[in-house]
């Protein structure tokens, strides 16, 4: 990070921008962050039955991926990426 | 054989109609003939935009309810004798009308019209339903700021869910001075966001709100709006248009050319 980073605000647009990338990820997907949180909360819950996850390393997110149909349209898709520290052999 | 274009944009007040009526009235100079559809109804105002507010006999629920011929409905325009309006009617609700009914109806005078232009309203409801419901064709009108550019973005995801053939994108109310100093996004800032082939921008210009007093488009004059408009109905019938520089100061040379 230069010094003259420290000076310089971010323009009003660029806000603007970045916030509506943002807030149309979630519009696109239909999907609230309420409901993220809860399909989040239910996934761990459902896996931690039969694994010991790692809760820090966890990360899950509506993302839009191409059709296979390869026509350049996008759809949204479910990423999850959630390590497991360790196998419940017996489930619970 | 014409083509069916509707003029939506989610949010109200970023200037459909006034888009409408301008493209209208452009393409009426480009010699084409044309007929406007408002299907706001119950909130009809493409017949003050245009100045025809005082000639309306029938509406477009009269059409629809086998009232009158469609032909009686049309309103020619003061100056253009290839250009029409069917009005909304003002006493009914949206509900008065069906998408099958209005493709019904698109679809006949597209038989005889070049251009049939829909002014949509406002919304995702069923006066949106009725608007897209034959188009060929959409452009989505919206201006620089986010709430505008999101109900944009769920307008084309509507449309493309609808499959519309096309959707091409007005940005409108362009501040040239906002862009630059970093406080408005640039029209190429909302392309990025919505992905959408850009077709046209306008920019902030005071002389819409005088013609819209007058009621008579501006489109083709000398002002910047009004060429940033009649560039937009060059591409629609597939010109090949560069951009304005909406910079353009007035310098001193166009203060000479104004009568």
């Amino acid at each position: 990070m230069k010094l003259s980073d420290i000076f310089k605000k971010k323009s009003s647009s660029d806000v603007a921008k970045d916030r509506l990338k943002l807030v149309l990820v979630s519009d696109r997907a239909t999907c609230s962050p309420e409901i993220m949180q809860k399909i989040r909360s239910d996934i761990i819950e459902v896996l931690s039955k039969y694994a010991e996850i790692d809760m820090a390393g966890i990360d899950i997110n509506i993302t839009q991926m191409d059709t296979e149909d390869n026509t350049g349209k996008t759809v949204p898709a479910l990423y999850a990426n959630i390590p497991i520290k360790n196998m419940n052999h017996t489930a619970k | 054989m014409g083509e069916v274009i509707v003029v939506t944009s989610g949010k109200g007040g970023v200037g459909k109609t006034t888009t409408t009526a301008n493209l209208g009235t452009g393409l009426a100079k480009l010699n084409k003939k044309v007929v406007l559809i408002d299907t706001d109804i119950g909130l009809r105002n493409l017949d003050v935009v245009m100045g025809l507010e005082n000639r309306i006999v029938y509406n477009l629920v009269d059409v629809i309810e086998g009232n009158c011929k469609v032909k009686q409905a049309l309103i020619r325009d003061k100056k253009y004798d290839s250009l029409y309006l069917l009005p909304a009617a003002q006493t009914k609700d949206k509900t008065s009308v069906t998408p099958d009914q209005m493709k019904k109806l698109t679809d006949e005078l597209k038989s005889e019209f070049d251009y049939v232009i829909l002014d949509c309203p406002a919304g995702i409801e069923q006066g949106f339903k009725n608007a897209i419901a034959g188009a060929d064709r959409a452009l989505v009108v919206t201006t620089p700021e986010v709430s505008a550019v999101r109900d944009a973005d769920r307008i084309i995801g509507l449309l493309e869910a609808n499959e519309i053939g096309k959707t091409q994108l007005i940005v409108n109310r362009l501040r040239a001075d906002m862009v630059k100093r970093g406080d408005m996004m640039s029209a190429d800032d909302v392309i990025d966001i919505l992905a959408v082939e850009l077709i046209g921008q306008v920019p902030d210009d005071e002389n819409i709100v005088v013609a819209t007093n007058n009621g008579e488009p501006l489109v083709g004059d000398n002002s910047l709006a009004g060429q940033a408009y009649m560039n937009i109905c060059r591409r629609v019938t597939g010109e090949q248009v560069p951009f304005l520089d909406l910079e353009a100061k007035k310098g001193i040379f166009s203060w000479f050319k104004r009568k």
